[in-house]
């Protein structure tokens, strides 16, 4: 089906039937609800600092149209101006004093006209701050930073999926006394915040001797509980017969582990992977806990060095958002296509 | 060589006693069949068999040496699942090719005996496809092909046709016997189907709620059965039980009532009843004759007829006998509320004590002629 005729796709032939109506409105609304904001942020992203701080806000970047008259040496504000006699023109300002403005048409810059400051309206047009991400790109030092992300992204989640995998090997296909306890203990710290765990975890890492190295991200999160059960309860319904079928093989468990379980589980495991990439990838307080110095900084880390005490450098802020996002956004869409269960099932009956 | 002996194995789930001590036999290249109803413990005995489940006592003994220990790995066996099992991520020639891998064998060998196996069961064209893209009966084959390749022991099958359809199964279980025939390993193979064992098996061993109720030679099975299970789990349609009671036990012979006013007499005295004893009489469905006009042992009404053409089933009942199934060759046109006059020749009647013990057998063909 293509993209046009799923996008008309309706229920009435000929006609619009109500529900057609309706389901295209409630679309409508989780596309503006979900992508809403992020339009915004892209958006935002190419104002300037002053755009950003404007009421009321414009949807479209703008700024001030400007002009370079002879005689001046930075480029002169353009205006809309209402004379005296009625008459409208446009003219560059020079200069302001007090409440009254001196004005230069651009063709006659000798001539100066004075004007009050509520008879000139800006002149605007849409202008796309790109130095909000050329200049932080040179002055920050975002490859290191995308490059420790990255870092701790892609290691955190192979270790993750292999140590979780093999957790929820043994708790899906053994049968051993205190299975049950186990899992439960597992889900059981599902529980408990990270804020409540900061302290304890950050004097292991501390006597580690990890502080600002990226293994101190990577490390403390490798087993996740939301992950073992994500692929247990994935592995149970794999059909015991195949894992049978394999120890008649003469299979020893890490064979049935790596050749059968593992490829079977194949649908759960990308669910997993897209996870944890989220999760490495945003994470914020952790990092921002045990990496100090700003060579070790992971990009979340690094963005947060645009909110000073005294003032947020917004523009840089939500262009680096937008850079920041783009990985996972690509992640999401390549990995997405592996959430298709039921390759398990296909070679029973 | 492959000799396997079972010696008083019991198996419990929890405090529910499913197998309860068999003591069994299997000679090299025989072809021994598990048969039962379901629940009956046959898939479980397998199980035990193949190492997938510890017995909770008992032996298991495989060419002289206690394996009863020994994991499923290294018992050298092979098992065919009812639900085959093939690896659904792995082509057929990997399918076939993971057990001698994990044997470690040399990849020339490997793919040698996995070529051997596809031709015989004519899989060549196959060996690139996935499981999925592979029809009932191939699927199957590819299953046994599996077994087959790894030359074990002893080849185990659980209910392996039950999932295919009545032609595909009976197609199939001429390959079965042809292949035993071919490759001469030792079977042992679980079904609920008393054809499938009739056919396939050199020795049937018929199972009851986790007990052995008869080891026979097929044909044994079904001329001597030792009890009433038996005698009617064992061909089909079933045996007719008609319930009866000992009326009198003299020189004349034996003196048997059962339905409404209906007696026979057997010649001789019977060992281990006495006059008024409840019996049961067995005569199969084959062995009900009708009688044109000559003396009948028992007036029936059809309930309902199945004409086969080459054969013809009656359903029938009479007074205080439930059913009672008559078989005869060629086309009879009965239909239903026909009124049938049926003897019963004494020399194929069965009959079997209150606790359902043989306490006589009718003659087979092969032994009247």
């Amino acid at each position: 089906m293509s993209i046009a005729t799923a996008l008309t796709l309706r229920r009435g032939r000929g006609r619009l039937h109500w529900t057609d109506l309706a389901s295209y409105a409630y679309l409508l609304l989780g596309v503006v609800l979900m992508f809403g904001p992020v339009l915004w942020l892209g958006l935002s992203s190419f104002k300037t600092q002053a755009g950003l701080l404007e009421f009321p806000p414009s949807l479209l970047p703008t700024s001030q149209k400007e002009v370079s008259v002879s005689g001046y040496d930075k480029p002169l504000p353009l205006f809309n101006v209402t004379l005296e006699d009625g008459s409208t023109r446009v003219l560059a300002q020079a200069r302001r004093i007090g409440l009254q403005a001196q004005m230069i048409d651009p063709a006659e810059p000798t001539k100066i006209i004075r004007v009050a400051l509520d008879k000139r309206i800006p002149l605007r047009e849409t202008a796309f701050a790109w130095s909000n991400y050329t200049e932080p790109l040179r002055q920050f030092d975002f490859m290191r930073y995308l490059g420790n992300s990255v870092f701790v992204t892609v290691v955190a989640t192979l270790i993750t999926l292999l140590i979780n995998s093999m957790a929820a090997y043994a708790l899906s296909i053994y049968e051993f006394p205190g299975r049950n306890a186990a899992m439960v203990g597992i889900i059981g710290t599902l529980m408990i915040p990270i804020t409540i765990i900061l302290v304890p975890v950050y004097l292991v890492i501390t006597w580690l001797g990890l502080v600002n190295n990226l293994w101190a991200v990577i490390l403390p999160g490798a087993a996740t509980p939301t992950g073992v059960f994500l692929l247990r309860q994935y592995m149970l319904t794999l059909p015991r017969d195949l894992i049978e079928a394999a120890r008649m093989d003469k299979a020893s468990e890490w064979q049935i582990y790596a050749r059968i379980v593992l490829p079977l589980s194949l649908p759960a495991l990308a669910v997993l992977a897209i996870f944890s990439v989220m999760w490495r990838w945003n994470e914020f307080l952790w990092p921002l806990a045990v990496l100090s110095k700003s060579e070790s900084y992971t990009l979340q880390i690094g963005l947060n060095a645009f909110q000073g005490e005294l003032q947020t450098q917004w523009n840089y802020l939500l262009a680096m958002t937008v850079i920041t996002l783009l990985p996972i956004a690509v992640v999401f869409v390549f990995l997405q296509r592996f959430i298709v269960a039921g390759i398990a099932n296909t070679g029973v009956k | 060589m492959a000799h396997l002996a079972l010696q008083s194995v019991t198996k419990s789930f929890g405090s529910l006693q499913i197998i309860h001590g068999i003591d069994l036999e299997v000679g090299d290249r025989e072809f021994v069949v598990f048969v039962g109803p379901s629940g009956c413990g046959k898939s479980t005995l397998l199980r035990l068999i193949a190492g997938l489940e510890q017995p909770t006592s008992g032996e298991i003994v495989m060419d002289g040496k206690n394996v009863t220990g020994v994991p499923a790995s290294d018992r050298g066996l092979a098992m065919v699942f009812q639900s085959y099992a093939l690896y659904p991520h792995m082509s057929v020639y990997k399918n076939m090719a993971f057990g001698l891998e994990n044997a470690g064998l040399p990849r020339a060998e490997i793919e040698q005996r996995v070529t051997r196996a596809a031709a015989m069961l004519r899989l060549d064209d196959y060996l690139d496809r996935k499981p999925k893209a592979l029809s009932g009966g191939q699927r199957q084959r590819v299953a046994i092909g599996r077994a087959i390749v790894r030359d074990p022991k002893i080849f185990l099958f659980d209910e392996p046709l039950s999932n295919l359809d009545a032609e595909l199964r009976v197609a199939m279980r001429k390959e079965l016997a042809g292949l035993h025939a071919e490759i001469g390993g030792t079977m042992i193979y679980v079904t609920h189907d008393q054809v499938e064992a009739m056919t396939l098996a050199s020795r049937i061993v018929v199972l009851r709620s986790g007990r052995i109720e008869q080891v026979g030679a097929p044909l044994d099975l079904y001329n001597r059965p030792n009890n009433l299970f038996v005698a009617t789990f064992i061909g089909s349609p079933k045996m007719n039980a008609l319930p009866a009671e000992v009326i009198a036990m003299d020189a004349g012979g034996t003196r048997l009532a059962f339905g409404e006013g209906n007696t026979l007499v057997l010649d001789g005295a019977i060992g281990g009843v006495a006059a008024g004893d409840t019996v049961t009489i067995g005569i199969r469905p084959e062995h009900c004759e009708l009688a044109s006009d000559g003396p009948a042992d028992c007036e029936a009404v059809v309930e309902f007829a199945e004409q086969l053409g080459g054969e013809t089933y009656l359903y029938c009942s009479a007074a205080k006998l439930e059913q009672l199934t008559v078989r005869q060759a060629g086309q009879h046109m009965k239909t239903r509320g026909d009124r049938v006059r049926l003897s019963f020749p004494q020399e194929r009647l069965h009959l079997f004590d209150a606790q359902g013990l043989a306490l006589r057998h009718g003659h087979d063909a092969a032994q009247r002629s």
